[in-house]
């Protein structure tokens, strides 16, 4: 259902901005006026969002360790998984953000019943009624992280390579991007690996999201919602490279009047264009209200980018409030008779 | 245990594909054995918390303040804006589902919502209604819910299958710590009165007695005293144990279960014997005779006032430094909490072991060494004599608990310690141990009777990695640090894994010291014959 809904959303979208490209009268609207503010919500809206973060204290030090703490000197302690130097934190975080290291953990666990293989986990002397079987087993689960870095460099690596539409001249980096991508040349013109990668990701997480049970059923609209939206605007963007092939110097010419602030709207540009201009611009401007704002959140995680140091050094709580305690002096004065009938000293007499 | 406690078959009948109606839908049935019972008032009123009354959850009319929606709203504006992991953590959630299956309250009952994804989502839901924009203008569609007592009789119900053990934040791409948001909620549904009696009771007596178990003075003597006779029965050696006494060097804090419970008791026969052994210059307190806090199952204030004694009198009595023992959740309070709230401790040193000159710089605010980290200290530098064959009857594995893994990083100490205390020790599988490790499936204040179901369920995972090595090694013990472990793991042991024993680090630290003085001993800390004995026996 939401899955559907999501999709029909999207057409809907891509419909109206097709529509909005082939009216000359609309090609101004949707070629400069909507990437700009779209672009003017991204900053804006995520810049709110870090800020709003940022300024919230983080009133203890509650970092997940993951791994020996640092304690006595002659016990190794794992200085990335469980840092206590800010060199550790830099590490820790970097490996979660560049390669997903927690993901990397995944495992897919369930109570099974199904006959083992001898001597493998069965109860060699079951009591009673006991289900031999009945154990719980865990595979292997890498196709959830692959597929996650699989999307998110070759993303990277696709905007990158736009990079062309708005520099003049393109950054050398672009160029040797592009040919390192397009390495494995099968033809004219030139395949990408990252458009394939890119693709397969957000095709195998999409499926993934939809057929999986648990995954089925926790998804909200706004998870296909965005999957939706980055297929369609892959989808356009992969179809004007390989297919349809429109102007790419009218294209150059808005885009960089775009970012020159020097609007010009050329006359031949394919309404695909268009399609793929507004998907880009909705997913700007829907992203500092959603889940996508993990990009920027990541590096907030007080779990992960926390030094475990709780005992090393103080951490401040900024808003500490004072509390009502128990008194070590109301509790001698309840337990008095106790206290001198136990032979306990007492403060007072 | 209660003759209505299904059957092993019946609890590990588990169907993962989620059913029925959309989570949005937040009824929850409070079925027998899946839920705690609600705080007594007299709890509450102690404790000069919000709504004392006579209620229960299975109630149809909670008797909720007529108020209730805007007290819980004004709760979360002001958590929003005080804390940064429950903003961003309502924030940034990409529902990826890698957490899902990492919950042992979601791998022993299929409840989709114990998927800690969603277990956040049932409060994110209301967050989105009532602070963000795609939320009120588009509700439901984006899932956001009105916040209605039933929301709130469901967060009741899955807060309240939550440990706070931390285990999904582990594997969330942005470190989302579920229980992080579970002690928020729990926080909001204090603020209307709807709490636990399992946590209010313990946080009661702590507040008045100085321990959870409401021990008074006198009492808390009479353990003490009845176990430095028992120790002296098994080892012929009589220990000091002073209490309140001024100008010690070192306050001792431990888990009042550990001088009240079993197993705890011969972790705390070790403790004593140990320190007598070294001569450590040391006191208890009958007032900071609680190291646990249970005030970290109701909020962050209980927890300071919970444990502001323990500076507060390690101040009076003029002790150097402290030390606390086996204890889990009380250590996530000491490592994480205890100086931010209740510091800065400028009035003790930096501790130093008296006996290594070591000094433990990684304490050098907080001033408080886990006692683990004090022993293992001492074993490496050979200042223990050990005789590891009378720990010959065991074959141990070890539970890390939830807290010192994965909110202290507190993993190899107490497996220093086994492994030269005990010759026969095996580790169980690896996604099962250290940060990965499993939950005892009753901590956070769960570990009441009415509670059995949920607690075998959630105690499944961890069991089933226990009873897999018990399969594979003739494991017999389970060796942990932590006090609700202690308390909460044998009968989940008897349960799912039969025939292992659940015990302290300290309890084989105790074993195994060759005290000066010490008589022919032929039996360990719990009266059980050595294994030498045994054979000698078998041989005469
Ligand atoms: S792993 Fe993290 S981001 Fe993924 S669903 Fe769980 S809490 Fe959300
Ligand atoms: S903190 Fe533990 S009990 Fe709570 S949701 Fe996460 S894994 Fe489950």
């Amino acid at each position: 259902m939401n899955a559907l809904s999501s999709l029909v959303v999207v057409l809907l979208l891509a419909g109206v901005a097709w529509v909005g490209g082939a009216l000359a009268l609309l090609r101004p609207v949707f070629g400069l006026a909507v990437p700009g503010l779209a672009a003017g919500i991204f900053l804006v809206g995520v810049a709110t969002r870090v800020v709003g973060w940022a300024r919230t204290p983080v009133p203890f030090r509650i970092p997940t360790t993951c791994g020996q703490q640092r304690s006595l000197p002659w016990i190794k302690a794992s200085w990335i998984e469980c840092p206590w130097t800010r060199s550790g934190v830099v590490v820790r975080m970097a490996l979660e953000v560049l390669l997903f290291r927690s993901l990397f953990r995944n495992t897919r666990g369930a109570i099974t019943t199904e006959p083992v293989a001898q001597g493998h986990g069965t109860p060699a002397a079951a009591p009673e009624g006991f289900p031999r079987a009945a154990r719980l087993v865990y595979g292997e689960q890498k196709w959830l992280w692959l597929a996650a870095l699989a999307f998110h460099w070759s993303f990277l690596v696709v905007l990158l390579r736009h990079l062309r539409f708005f520099l003049e001249p393109a950054p050398a980096l672009v160029g040797v991007l592009a040919a390192v991508d397009g390495f494995f040349q099968v033809g004219a013109p030139v395949v990408y690996a990252a458009d394939i990668a890119l693709l397969a990701a957000l095709g195998y997480l999409l499926v993934r999201r939809s057929s999986d049970p648990q995954v089925r059923y926790l998804s909200l609209f706004q998870d296909y919602f965005a999957l939706h939206l980055l297929l369609g605007l892959v989808a356009t963007g992969v179809l004007m490279r390989y297919y349809v092939r429109p102007d790419i110097v009218a294209i150059k010419q808005l885009t960089l009047g775009l970012v020159t602030f020097a609007p010009v709207v050329p006359a031949h540009v394919s309404p695909l264009f268009f399609v793929h201009l507004f998907l880009l611009s909705v997913l700007l401007a829907y992203f500092p209200f959603s889940k996508l704002m993990h990009m920027a959140g990541v590096f907030l995680s007080p779990t992960r980018n926390l030094a475990n140091t709780s005992r090393m050094r103080r951490h401040v709580n900024p808003w500490n409030p004072p509390v009502k305690v128990h008194t070590y002096e109301e509790w001698e004065d309840e337990f008095r008779d106790k206290l001198e009938a136990a032979g306990l000293p007492v403060e007072r007499e | 245990m209660a003759d209505q406690t299904p059957s092993p078959e019946q609890l590990t009948q588990v169907d993962y594909r989620p059913k029925g109606k959309s989570w949005l839908d937040p009824h929850v049935e409070f079925r027998k054995g899946t839920y705690c019972y609600s705080a007594a008032p007299k709890n509450l009123t102690y404790l000069g918390l919000p709504n004392p009354r006579q209620w229960q959850p299975f109630d149809q009319d909670w008797k909720l303040p007529p108020d209730w929606k805007d007290i819980i709203l004004a709760g979360m504006k002001e958590r929003l804006d005080r804390y940064r992991s429950f903003r961003l953590f309502m924030d940034i959630c990409v529902r990826c589902g890698a957490c899902a299956d990492k919950c042992h309250f979601y791998l022993g009952s299929g409840d989709p919502k114990n998927m800690p994804v969603l277990r956040a989502e049932l409060i994110r839901s209301v967050y989105r209604r009532y602070f963000t924009l795609a939320g009120r203008l588009l509700g439901s569609t984006v899932g956001a819910r009105d916040l209605t007592e039933d929301v709130l009789k469901e967060w009741f119900y899955y807060f309240y299958q939550c440990t706070e053990c931390r285990r999904c934040s582990v594997f969330c791409p942005y470190g989302i710590d579920t229980a992080e948001i579970t002690m928020i909620g729990r926080e909001l549904l204090t603020l209307v009165g709807c709490n636990i009696n399992w946590v209010i009771e313990p946080a009661a007596n702590c507040f008045r007695t100085g321990n959870h178990l409401g021990i008074q003075p006198h009492g808390f003597k009479d353990s003490i005293d009845f176990a430095v006779d028992e120790l002296e029965e098994i080892t012929g050696v009589r220990v000091e144990a002073p209490i309140n006494r001024k100008g010690a060097e070192v306050l001792f804090v431990m888990p009042s279960a550990d001088y009240f419970g079993t197993p705890h008791y011969y972790t705390l026969l070790g403790y004593l014997a140990l320190f007598h052994e070294i001569g450590l210059d040391y006191t208890l307190s009958a007032f900071a005779s609680e190291g646990g806090n249970f005030g970290l199952f109701t909020s962050h204030e209980m927890i300071k006032r919970l444990n502001a004694k323990i500076y507060a009198e390690a101040k009076r009595l003029g002790v150097k430094w402290i030390i606390g023992g086996e204890c889990g959740h009380m250590w996530r309070v000491m490592h994480q909490y205890m100086d931010t709230m209740n510091g800065p401790a400028d009035f003790l040193e930096v501790p130093v072991s008296p006996i290594t000159h070591t000094r433990f710089d990684h304490a050098a605010s907080t001033r408080m060494v886990h006692i683990c980290e004090f022993t293992a200290d001492l074993i490496r530098h050979g200042r223990l004599k050990l005789d590891v064959s009378r720990n010959d009857h065991w074959n141990v594995t070890f539970h890390d608990s939830c807290n010192p893994a994965r909110a202290m990083g507190l993993i190899e100490e107490p497996r220093y310690i086994i492994r030269n205390t005990c010759r026969t020790f095996h580790e169980m599988p690896e996604n099962t141990i250290r940060e990965q490790t499993f939950c005892c499936g009753s901590g956070s204040g769960l570990g009441t009777d009415e509670n059995l179901e949920m607690r075998l369920r959630g105690g499944f995972p961890r069991a089933n990695a226990v009873r897999y090595v018990r399969d594979k090694h003739g494991v017999n013990v389970l060796a942990c640090i932590c006090a609700i472990d202690k308390a909460t793991l044998p009968p989940l042991l008897e349960y799912w894994s039969p025939g292992v024993d659940v015990a302290g680090v300290h309890e084989f630290v105790g074993n195994a010291l060759l005290m000066k003085g010490e008589r022919d001993r032929t039996t360990d800390l719990r009266g059980e014959p050595f294994a030498s004995a045994k054979e000698d026996r078998a041989h005469a």
